[in-house]
């Protein structure tokens, strides 16, 4: 007896769907992927061939959203899945503490200092943070201003090694 | 509550936040430093974004198939209905930030009372922004303070500023049949609610900064009804200057 093709589970499914999104990069940040900075918020079959997924902006303004949702339908497209929906999602909204384990060791890699995780605490989302410096792990930092390169970066400056680096923003 | 009224709602938040935003732009390349530079553009930026959400979805109720851009750019000074004060010329830097610090003060309360809203597609936008707007409101009131309490000048200029410009604030909370049918059913908060926590909210910065705040003023303007002062259309041709002379331009 010869058994029927067995459909794959729909958590398999699933899974390859993420390994194709964890290829595409942000276009400002290039070595975090798009699951890294936690923007993808479902990968979901509505019905057997059509499959959905769904993407939050970070910061409401940045420029690079459509940029992305682009990239990745892009992505999607390559890899076989056509006519894959891309949902905005609104809410709940994104905060830098959706940042993986995985993209926060890629930050700092890269020389830019990860977000704490303290938005879950707004009581403590606007004490002054110790913010160690990516290139020589001195704790001695200081603010230059909350705005830097791009909407979800703040501009420090070591005061060790006196080198000036991004900070990736708590919101 | 009808559609007529939530588009009027949305209209207004969403156009007080894009001509803002506008405005704010207008620094691009001349703030005093860089880091001030950065810091204006990306306020501008965050409000821009809060105005395409806003105005997208009061596109979608109004139902006549316009879009934001639609909104945006094919609409003349007596339709847009945003708050008198957001139009303000910039001036000098401190008259920026006094602008921007009390409407950033506004937009808070007008937020997080939103955040409480029975449109759960209105909280959403809410809950998006008010992140954001707590940044900016930290970044206006700490120039507040330092140009308050700075130099004899700085303290001059700011305070003339604010002495100028809070006519402009009587506007903010003076609740016309819009904002009561909307405070009736739920979607948006009520505004004489809001009134007091944002003085209160001003008043904290404003004595760090050793400013007086001015007198009340019982003249209203009217901007949220389409009554402008004449800077806002000199505004308005030169952001919509580009898809009137090339209508449907793609970037």
């Amino acid at each position: 007896m010869v058994a029927a093709a067995i459909e794959p589970l729909t958590a398999d499914r699933e899974r390859a769907v993420w390994a194709v999104l964890e290829s595409v990069p942000d276009p400002e940040i290039p070595v975090l992927s798009v699951v890294d900075l936690g923007i993808i918020r479902h990968v979901r079959w509505v019905t057997d061939s059509e499959l959905h997924v769904g993407i939050t902006p970070t910061y409401s303004g940045c420029p690079a959203t459509e940029v992305i949702r682009n990239m990745v339908a892009g992505a999607l497209q390559e890899a076989g899945y056509t006519g894959a929906v891309i949902d905005e999602v609104l809410s709940p909204p994104w905060t830098s503490d959706w940042l993986t384990d995985a993209g926060r060791r890629k930050l700092e890699l890269f020389g830019i200092a990860p977000p704490q995780r303290v938005v879950s605490k707004p009581r403590h989302l606007f004490r002054a943070h110790v913010v160690s410096c990516p290139r020589c792990g001195s704790a001695a930092s200081e603010r230059v201003s909350e705005f830097g390169s791009t909407p979800c970066k703040a501009h420090y400056r070591c005061t060790e090694c006196l080198e000036p680096f991004d900070y990736f923003k708590c919101l | 509550m009808s559609t007529d009224a939530l588009f009027s709602y949305l209209l207004r938040l969403g156009d007080t936040s894009l001509v803002l935003g506008q405005r704010l732009a207008e620094w691009v390349g001349h703030s005093p430093a860089l880091e001030e530079d950065l810091g204006l553009a990306n306020l501008s930026l965050d409000l821009v974004g809060q105005a395409r959400l806003l105005l997208t979805y009061a596109g979608e109720v109004e139902g006549k198939g316009r879009d934001e851009d639609a909104l945006a750019f094919l609409r003349d000074a007596p339709e847009f209905v945003n708050l008198t004060l957001a139009e303000q010329l910039n001036g000098d830097f401190g008259r920026t930030i006094v602008r921007q610090f009390l409407l950033d003060a506004w937009q808070l309360e007008v937020y997080e009372g939103l955040l409480q809203s029975n449109d759960p597609r209105l909280a959403g936008i809410a809950a998006k922004a008010i992140k954001e707007t707590r940044y900016h409101f930290r970044f206006s009131s700490g120039w507040v303070v330092r140009l308050g309490d700075g130099t004899e000048e700085s303290h001059q200029r700011v305070q003339a500023a604010l002495s100028d410009l809070w006519r402009f604030t009587t506007e903010l909370f003076v609740a016309d049949e819009v904002d009561t049918a909307l405070a009736a059913s739920g979607v948006a908060p009520d505004l004489t609610v809001l009134q007091p926590r944002w003085l209160a909210r001003v008043d904290e910065v404003l004595k760090e900064a050793t400013l007086a705040r001015p007198a009340p003023i019982a003249y209203q303007w009217h901007g949220k009804r389409g009554v402008h002062t004449e800077h806002l259309g000199h505004m308005l041709a030169e952001m919509q200057h580009l898809q009137r002379t090339y209508p449907g331009a793609q970037w």
